[in-house]
């Protein structure tokens, strides 16, 4: 036990974290609606990811069945994820990796610093992974004096560009390429001075750039996609092969895993490695399945440590929405699909899990805490029109989810001194609306709307918050006469 | 068969043509339609708002009103109200400890459909006699599309109609940007959203918008309104009910 010397830990609410973001959604997505370019470039990808993930799943017999197995699975690991995890650490351990467990990302950050400083570097390679992002492990190793290096081609393009990633899986989603390639002039020392636009240019100087490194570089960090219990075995699922040059060049592999990703055997990856490729890339078969176990004398890594994450996830453990939340296997189907992230991108999410997903596990990981917190107003952005749940590959009921959260950010603040807008609203709303009388009434008030209409039958401006409506839009005038009039006069019975 | 309607309160507060036109088609097929008369709203709006607690209320009229009344089978002219009906009304009931008005609730929704649903997989008709002699192109809204799964149900019922040219939506499974108070609580995104969707349904060169909620329409058609596109929105119930008469008249 250390001795408490500093300033109270603050609560997380206040914390400034990768998950968490500084401005409430309605806001930042105005900022990002702004970008003419950001939604070119976001309504171009998603719509060619989104048909290609269709194409590969049309011709899925199977597709359904695989979907309740993936969930089924998912099911059974959250039930059992104490056990399952001892025996995970038990058999890395076994063959000959090391096991930490960390509480949190500054937990987490310090292990890995640790071991980065025990090899005697300043410099390590990284495969593309949400987990260290989650930690917001590179800026913690530059502020120790460490360099991380993205090898993951488009991860290399955010952190060149001084950016953060807005997809979980495509996080340059965002930059097109000549935006791109405007970048590698500008930060790649060894860029080709006579660099173009064109895909096959750009990939082949960010090649040579990574090339380099790869080749000189002592120790690799690494998320991981799936942790099998059963064998101690890693797996990491990628397009590039960049992931593993990382895993088996340098002489030391760090990886950093959520202890959500476990699976319990081995024949499990027989279904996800199904569900996760169609599902994200729209590939049949992601190009390079690294798996490994332990330590190999003579072959890869001789030094391999293996950092369990928790940051949150066993609190969401405890919750119905939580658990469901941790299914997740971060293919981002959900975010090519959302009408919402279409629209305004990953960034106005402010957390690095962005879209549907990420609306309700940003939540989940870091807490709601009323209605002076962003976290708050995520459960809301969405239209709750549904494609999401339909191409998740493990069933996650994300609509559902939402509204449970909307649920609890509306009973966070019960009891406040003075109520909000919306509950008053609300409240009134049901009073009127679970008594016909009152309805009638209030049908009456709504002949007012007439007024204001002009001769065409149309209301143009309403006051606030109406005006969020008639802003871009016309409210049609009140009729003069509501059905249940109608019915009246024509149904005597 | 005696048919109960579910008028909504959206459609009996603004549009009353939509539950008008969905009890005209009925009574033209011969059956008997019920209104029971202390109905209001399902609850929709409060369970999405996140409003939970202050749905059970409202819930619970829906489910009294419809038990007490007479009917073989209940019908709502809205993809979006059917689909609060099987499956938000139970869980809003369950989560404030009431399962007793849960199991009511679901006893009715068991026998609660939505128009295109009833006309086709109950009354087993697709053709409803309908004539309506425009260029139309019909927006699957996303309630019935992904919480009801009608699927081509209201396309079946518009390719009977004499006289209709149907055109078909690009981007047609793209939500509107309404989404009930999201359209106020995110205006910003709701607006980019609803924008895409306008000039889809412009380029299709439809006169005519149709969608089975009245809610939809009301989004899309204040931004058609608002563009000045000159396109019109129409419930697919007032297509249905439209006849040959009618038109000369």
């Amino acid at each position: 036990m250390s001795t408490f010397l500093g300033i109270p830990r603050r609560h997380a609410a206040q914390e400034e974290s990768p998950l968490r973001g500084a401005l409430p959604f309605p806001k930042a997505a105005r900022r990002e609606l702004a970008n003419d370019q950001l939604r070119r470039n976001l309504a171009h990808a998603t719509s060619v990811i989104r048909s290609k993930r269709a194409l590969v799943v049309d011709e899925m017999p199977d597709w359904e069945a695989l979907r309740d197995a993936g969930a089924a699975t998912k099911t059974q690991v959250m039930s059992n994820l104490p056990a399952l995890l001892e025996q995970f650490e038990a058999n890395v351990t076994a063959r000959g990796g090391v096991v930490h467990w960390a509480t949190d990302a500054q937990e987490a950050n310090r292990i890995v610093t640790e071991l980065v400083r025990a090899q005697g570097v300043d410099e390590v390679i990284k495969v593309k992974s949400m987990a260290t992002q989650e930690i917001g492990l590179n800026e913690y190793l530059e502020d120790n004096g460490i360099a991380a290096v993205e090898t993951d081609l488009a991860e290399l393009i955010v952190q060149l560009g001084h950016d953060t990633p807005s997809h979980i899986l495509v996080p340059a989603i965002h930059r097109n390429r000549t935006e791109v390639r405007d970048i590698f002039l500008a930060e790649m020392e060894d860029a080709p001075a006579d660099l173009t636009d064109e895909p096959r240019r750009l990939a082949m100087a960010a090649r040579e750039h990574l090339r380099r490194k790869f080749l000189a570089s002592k120790v690799a960090i690494s998320g991981t996609n799936f942790g099998i219990a059963e064998t101690g075995t890693i797996g990491v699922v990628e397009s590039e092969g960049n992931g593993r040059m990382c895993v088996t060049l340098p002489e030391t592999l760090i990886t950093v895993m959520g202890i959500e990703k476990i699976l319990p055997t081995f024949t499990d990856l027989e279904v996800f490695l199904q569900l996760l490729p169609r599902s994200s890339t729209g590939e049949r078969m992601n190009p390079y399945t690294s798996l490994w176990t332990g330590v190999t004398p003579g072959d890869g890594p001789q030094n391999f440590h293996l950092i369990l994450l928790d940051n949150g996830r066993t609190n969401a453990l405890a919750d119905q929405v939580g658990r469901a939340a941790l299914h997740c296997i971060r293919c981002s189907a959900c975010l090519n699909v959302c009408p919402v992230y279409e629209r305004t991108g990953g960034h106005a999410y402010g957390s690095v899990y962005p879209g549907p997903i990420g609306a309700v596990l940003t939540p989940q990981l870091t807490g709601m805490h009323g209605h002076h917190d962003v976290n708050s107003t995520l459960p809301y952005a969405s239209s709750l029109c549904g494609a999401c749940y339909d191409v998740c590959p493990v069933k996650i009921p994300i609509p559902d989810l939402l509204v449970e959260l909307r649920g609890r950010a509306v009973d966070a603040d019960r009891g406040r001194t003075i109520p909000g807008g919306w509950d008053a609203a609300m409240k009134a709303a049901a009073w009127i609306m679970s008594d016909p009388t009152r309805f009638a009434a209030a049908e009456k008030g709504l002949a007012a709307g007439r007024l204001v209409a002009g001769r065409d039958k149309k209301i143009k401006h309403l006051p606030f918050p109406g005006s969020a409506w008639t802003h871009t839009k016309d409210m049609p005038a009140p009729p003069k006469q509501t059905f249940r009039q109608w019915w009246k006069e024509t149904h005597h019975e | 068969m005696r048919i109960a309607l579910i008028a909504t309160c959206l459609g009996d507060a603004l549009f009353p043509e939509v539950a008008k036109a969905t009890t005209v088609l009925l009574e033209r097929l011969g059956h008997q339609v019920v209104f029971p008369a202390d109905q209001v709203c399902c609850g929709q709006m409060h369970v999405n708002t996140g409003y939970l607690t202050e749905a059970v209320p409202v819930v619970r009229q829906h489910v009294e009103v419809f038990e007490a009344a007479d009917f073989d089978v209940a019908v709502a002219p809205s993809g979006s109200c059917v689909g609060s009906v099987r499956h938000q009304q139970a869980m809003v009931a369950r989560r404030v400890g009431d399962t007793a008005l849960a199991d009511r609730a679901t006893a009715l929704a068991g026998r609660t459909y939505e128009l295109s649903e009833l006309l086709v997989d109950v009354l087993k008709v697709t053709d409803v006699g309908a004539y309506y002699p425009h260029r139309v192109t019909y927006h699957p809204t996303c309630h019935s599309l992904r919480m009801l799964r009608v699927g081509e149900k209201p396309l079946q019922l518009l390719r009977a109609v004499q006289g209709i040219d149907l055109v078909e939506l690009p981007g047609a499974d793209q939500c509107c940007g309404f989404g009930g108070t999201f359209s106020i609580k995110n205006a910003d995104t709701s607006s980019a959203m609803l924008a895409d969707k306008v000039a889809n349904v412009v380029g299709t060169g439809a006169q005519v918008c149709t969608a089975g909620d009245a809610s939809c329409l009301m989004n899309i058609g204040g931004g058609l309104s608002r563009g000045d596109t000159g396109v019109q929105t129409i419930h697919l119930a007032q297509i249905l009910a439209s006849t040959r008469e009618q038109v000369a008249a």
